[in-house]
């Protein structure tokens, strides 16, 4: 413990330089800056609101919310991972040259995500109170599942970046794979009309999973049960293990494929 | 206590089909049995051992496994099999252009570099001006780095890598950079640094540098050692005769016969150590 935090100490100062050059990397190209990152998210809520609510929105209460839950958690899900992905491989010059641990470039790319994370989710209560939510204590909950998301985003970036080292169409296999997460994490559409298996199905899907949680506490004013908790826990447990187990397996061959 | 000490190194490259074939293709091989790894050793036995003060040269040829060899002591690479020890704060200094961000400006990416050097923010903020007026970049330090001519970028490198005081210093064929002016300042920067009981490796293809700063010697040839000394004289005439002559020595006697073979042609041509 006394050496994790001391670690933490030591490369404290190099975290805070990664962030600072993430940030500057994506701002400073747009000239909307930050406010892209919330416009983004804001014309894809506003394009399926237009199109989606004729055919699922009609007889459903909160359906702004509803949508908006869903590709709040799917975005910060996707750009996490995305970037996450490719920062091994991007960095390949600095740490072929110089002895700094690997996983700070993805760790700082997952900072850069969740802060645009953050700044969609203020944007998200503020659609939540125009559509009527009532706020309480409860969305204080919300903290579990975001935790939650943070650690199976990191998992699955450890995974992908190390798997991106060696396999360069990962990349292209991923985007299909996010595409098809899109149809099957039901942003857009109810889980009601499938038969009750149909419905457990769904949470074989962890970014469902999540929706799910943000749905409940938000539009349902409800607490999700205790063994709800678990499977997120689960989740964001088993990808963070499995991440770190790939990464430490792997770590010291990914000078031979860079 | 030893400085370094490397004991019986193996460093093996794996290199073969896998590289950028795809996950695709790499499922498809693997049903197949087509699917082959190679293997490269770039250095075998290598075995040394450096105490405080001393400096290495490390000899070799093209492909010898010299810079492999720096990067396990840096800790970017793991040895394969063997055991290597440091004993101390490493500043190593390996191609010093590269690993820059184009798009910030010089002062955040003198930070940035300092960060993954290991310094301390307190450390960077008290030598931050030093570093640049070193680099003569006073006027540069709000542009964009890719907007530096490639000399200023190895002088910001330079100095940013020179500025602590390390237990042990890395140098690949860096001894000096930059024009004229700044090459003399940063050679002299070296000694320095050189001068304060620093312990050091050298790798350089300037014989005469190695004949200079050096205390011992490691010769490498296509991974394997072949010798490990502190008779810099007799093996570095005997490494400069191997160069012409292509011939590897296989024992003592050898080394003698190649290094004064190499005297022999010195005296019957005087511009030959100036020529390397």
């Amino acid at each position: 413990m006394k050496q994790i935090v001391e670690k933490c100490k030591k490369y404290q100062f190099l975290f805070e330089e990664l962030v600072k050059r993430d940030f500057k990397e994506k701002y400073k190209r747009s000239i909307l800056g930050m406010g892209w990152s919330i416009l983004s998210p804001l014309l894809t809520l506003l394009v399926m609101k237009l199109i989606f609510t004729k055919f699922f929105g009609k007889d459903m209460p909160h359906y702004t919310t509803y949508l908006f839950s869903g590709n709040l958690v799917l975005a910060y899900y996707k750009e996490s991972t995305k970037n996450g992905m490719s920062s091994l491989v991007n960095n390949a010059k600095i740490f072929t040259k110089i002895n700094v641990p690997k996983y700070m470039f993805l760790l700082s790319k997952n900072v850069s995500a969740l802060v645009n994370f953050g700044l969609t989710l203020v944007v998200y209560f503020l659609f939540c109170a125009l559509d009527g939510i009532h706020f309480g204590f409860r969305m204080l909950l919300l903290i579990y599942p975001i935790v939650g998301l943070l650690m199976m985003n990191i998992g699955i970036g450890l995974i992908l970046s190390a798997l991106f080292v060696f396999f360069r169409d990962i990349r292209y296999l991923y985007e299909v794979f996010l595409t098809l997460i899109t149809y099957v994490s039901a942003v857009f559409y109810s889980v009601d009309k499938f038969s009750k298996t149909g419905q457990r199905m769904f949470l074989f899907n962890p970014v469902y999973v999540f929706i799910k949680y943000f749905r409940c506490i938000v539009i349902d004013g409800k607490i999700p049960s205790l063994e709800y908790h678990a499977l997120c826990a689960f989740y964001a447990l088993i990808f963070l293990i499995i991440g770190g187990f790939v990464y430490k397996k792997l770590n010291h061959q990914f000078l031979y494929y860079l | 206590m030893s400085v370094i000490e490397c004991n019986n190194v193996g460093i093996r490259y794996i290199t073969g089909d896998f590289k950028a074939i795809g996950l695709k293709e790499y499922v498809i091989r693997k049903l197949k049995h087509d699917y082959h790894v190679k293997e490269f050793w770039a250095d075998k036995d290598v075995t040394f051992k450096l105490e405080k003060g001393d400096m290495l040269g490390i000899i070799g040829s093209n492909g010898a496994g010299k810079s492999t060899l720096l990067k396990a002591i840096t800790g970017i690479m793991i040895p394969t099999y063997g055991t290597l020890e440091t004993n101390g704060t490493i500043a190593a200094l390996l191609e010093l252009g590269s690993g820059f961000d184009g798009d910030m400006t010089v002062r955040e990416n003198t930070y940035l570099r300092g960060a993954l050097l290991g310094y301390t923010r307190a450390f960077l903020d008290s030598k931050y001006d030093e570093i640049i007026h070193f680099a003569e970049l006073d006027e540069f330090q709000d542009y964009e780095f890719k907007q530096l001519s490639s000399g200023m970028k190895s002088r910001l490198a330079f100095s940013i890598a020179c500025l602590v005081n390390p237990n042990i210093i890395i140098l690949d064929e860096v001894l000096s950079v930059g024009d004229g002016s700044f090459r003399k300042k940063s050679g002299d920067k070296m000694k320095e640094i050189l001068d304060s009981g620093v312990t050091g490796l050298l790798v350089s293809h300037t014989i005469s540098q190695v004949r200079e700063l050096c205390n011992k010697v490691l010769w490498l040839d296509h991974g394997k050692q072949i010798a490990f000394t502190n008779e810099v004289e007799l093996y570095c005439d005997a490494y400069e005769e191997f160069l012409m002559t292509k011939k590897l020595p296989k024992d003592r006697l050898q080394i003698e016969k190649l290094a004064a073979d190499y005297i022999k042609r010195e005296e019957e041509d005087p511009n030959l150590r100036r020529s390397y």
